[in-house]
């Protein structure tokens, strides 16, 4: 399978990545060329065969639902680049 | 005075506990060689002086009282990806513009809970996506070896390249690294330094800028097997914040180191003979097994059938993590923001200028194999795939192989800004080729350096080994380092 110009710039915004023109028309050939590598998994037989899920063959530690941490909203919001009285500032969302 | 940044760390110890040297004077004198070496390397991105002499200053205490940890007065230099309170913590990026955790990594914390003093952070790829630093917002680490007669920059490897460097040109006593598909490995084969990369679940992952959570494992570069095995014993525990951490004590890494190899079976796999490798690597790896050999080792032949696979399959697994761990960074919580006319539009204008190339390119993958239409084509394709690596592996120990040995690269270090490999991602991404299938299969493997090239640069040798046996691969690394000595990279910068 191989990608477009327009699938790309669909998957750009989808990641939430701006892109020009020239950035279009070079992750394109650089995304086909990806792709085209991992096209040889066609090559595999993979009936039958259970995705991995883990790669420990370990149950997942399950714990208590009780609340161990909490009550830093200052340390929560320290590193924002905008904040206001422990809420994180952004352009305004709802009309 | 002899130079004390050529101790090793089980030295370093001795010599502090018998009182020889204090850590200040220690830790004082890395500093000194990293202010002089630090404009021609551009290895560590933060420098800690004041705080590595505070906390040389409390272990000269504890070791004066007797209360002496494992690590205690040893200087380290920590990879950017680990959370560091109160200090520069970016992962490489410049999206992480600013970032100061207010918390500490659980594996950094288990290093300063032993004593270790932290020399300040070292550069790396761009949320360790690269194989040889040039990925780095920062800009490239320069690799200490140099070709004989040749003053051209040479990579030093990647993602922990920062790490690596610091640790062959004497700018810290060890370093913590992380792999997510040969990310301590490679970097360490190309630098002549001891690399290991621990079994899934040994260190937590709590605190480490995530890249790809089912693959990413912090392990420590060293100067000698002795050394790695000091470190990964205090890196390593069983932490109640990562789920993915198993509950199995830590042995004594270090208690491995010396004891004969007789009854040990190591397989060699055919499959890692690939097309196009250097002739020296064939013999680098020749060379290998007639050491365990003659240290009493059986050797036999294997086959890791999908082996191939391994590396095609990662770029499929890893993007797709990837552009879901990323996702976070979104100008809002912490790090860089660009403003945008609207929220998305910040997003986007966000996220264009704080990630680089090779990290828009991953994102941009993992998107696009994770998008309707496509998770089954791709991302659970790529999942069975593992499943069939991770057997290969399972029926080569379940047939009584212990350790699996071969080659860690398939080149010795090349040049900064080569232009084969900027011009082709897929180019880059094959100096994983041997490293790749121990993280899909969650094993662990160590690179030893094992010999020197005809241009005089190091190469290294893997060993792979069975879940949570990292005990083996000391033991056989350490026959690999007295059989091929160790090598420095003389001193240019």
């Amino acid at each position: 399978m191989s990608v477009d110009v327009s699938t790309v710039k669909r998957v750009a915004h989808l990641a939430r990545i701006a892109v020009s023109e020239a950035d279009v028309e070079r992750m394109t050939g650089q995304l086909n060329a990806i792709l085209g590598f991992v096209e040889q998994l066609d090559e595999v037989n993979v009936e039958g065969v259970e995705p991995m899920t883990s790669v420990t063959p370990i149950a997942m530690k399950k714990r208590r639902d009780e609340v161990d941490d909490g009550g830093k909203a200052a340390d929560i919001v320290a590193n924002a680049p905008i904040h206001e009285e422990n809420f994180f500032v952004v352009p305004k969302v709802v009309e | 005075m002899t130079d004390l940044t050529a101790l090793t760390i089980a030295e370093a110890r001795d010599q502090l506990k018998a009182k020889a040297i204090t850590a200040t004077e220690l830790t004082g004198a890395y500093i000194q060689a990293i202010e002089n070496a630090n404009d021609a390397l551009n290895i560590y991105v933060a420098q800690t002086p004041e705080k590595a002499l505070e906390m040389a200053k409390t272990s000269d205490a504890r070791l004066a009282t007797g209360q002496a940890g494992a690590l205690e007065g040893i200087p380290l230099g920590i990879k950017d990806l680990f959370g560091t309170e109160g200090v520069h913590t970016q992962a490489g990026s410049h999206i992480l513009d600013g970032f100061k955790p207010h918390y500490e990594s659980t594996v950094t914390a288990n290093l300063w809970a032993d004593g270790a003093v932290m020399l300040g952070k070292l550069n790396m790829d761009e949320f360790a996506m690269g194989s040889s630093n040039e990925t780095s917002f920062y800009g490239p680490v320069k690799n200490p070896w140099r070709a004989n007669g040749s003053n051209m920059d040479l990579v030093p490897g990647g993602s922990s390249g920062g790490s690596a460097a610091a640790v062959a040109a004497h700018l810290c006593a060890g370093a913590t690294a992380t792999d997510t598909g040969g990310s301590i490995r490679q970097p360490a084969a190309f630098t002549g330094t001891v690399g290991i990369k621990p079994t899934y679940g040994r260190c937590s992952r709590w605190g480490i800028v995530a890249f790809a959570s089912s693959l990413d494992q912090a392990g420590p570069i060293a100067r000698d097997v002795r050394d790695a095995a000091i470190l990964l014993k205090s890196m390593a525990s069983v932490d109640p914040k990562d789920t993915t951490s198993v509950d199995i004590a830590v042995p004594d890494y270090e208690a491995a180191i010396g004891k004969p190899l007789a009854g040990i079976k190591i397989g060699i796999p055919k499959e890692y003979r690939v097309e196009g490798m250097p002739e020296e690597i064939e013999k680098l790896w020749q060379q290998g097994i007639a050491w365990l050999k003659d240290a009493g080792a059986s050797i036999v032949d294997i086959s890791l059938p999908h082996t191939k696979y391994a590396l095609p399959a990662y770029y499929i697994v890893a993007p797709a993590e990837a552009s879901s761990n990323l996702a976070r960074y979104d100008g809002v919580r912490y790090g860089l923001r660009v403003p945008g006319k609207d929220i998305v539009d910040m997003y986007e204008k966000t996220r264009a200028t704080g990630f680089g190339e090779e990290v828009k390119r991953r994102v941009m993958i993992g998107t696009y194999v994770l998008s309707a239409g496509y998770y089954d084509a791709y991302y659970l394709k790529a999942q069975k795939v593992r499943t069939l690596i991770k057997k290969d592996f399972e029926d080569a120990f379940h047939a009584g192989v212990h350790a699996i040995l071969t080659p860690a690269t398939p080149s010795a270090a090349f040049g900064i800004a080569d232009q084969d490999m900027a011009a082709d991602p897929v180019k880059m991404y094959l100096n994983d080729i041997f490293t790749v299938t121990v993280n899909m299969a969650g094993l662990p493997g160590i690179a030893i350096p094992a010999g020197l090239d005809a241009k005089g640069l190091p190469l290294g040798l893997q060993l792979i080994g069975r879940p949570f046996d990292e005990e083996t691969l000391f033991q056989a690394g350490y026959v690999i380092e007295q059989a091929a000595g160790k090598f420095t990279a003389p001193k240019w910068w």
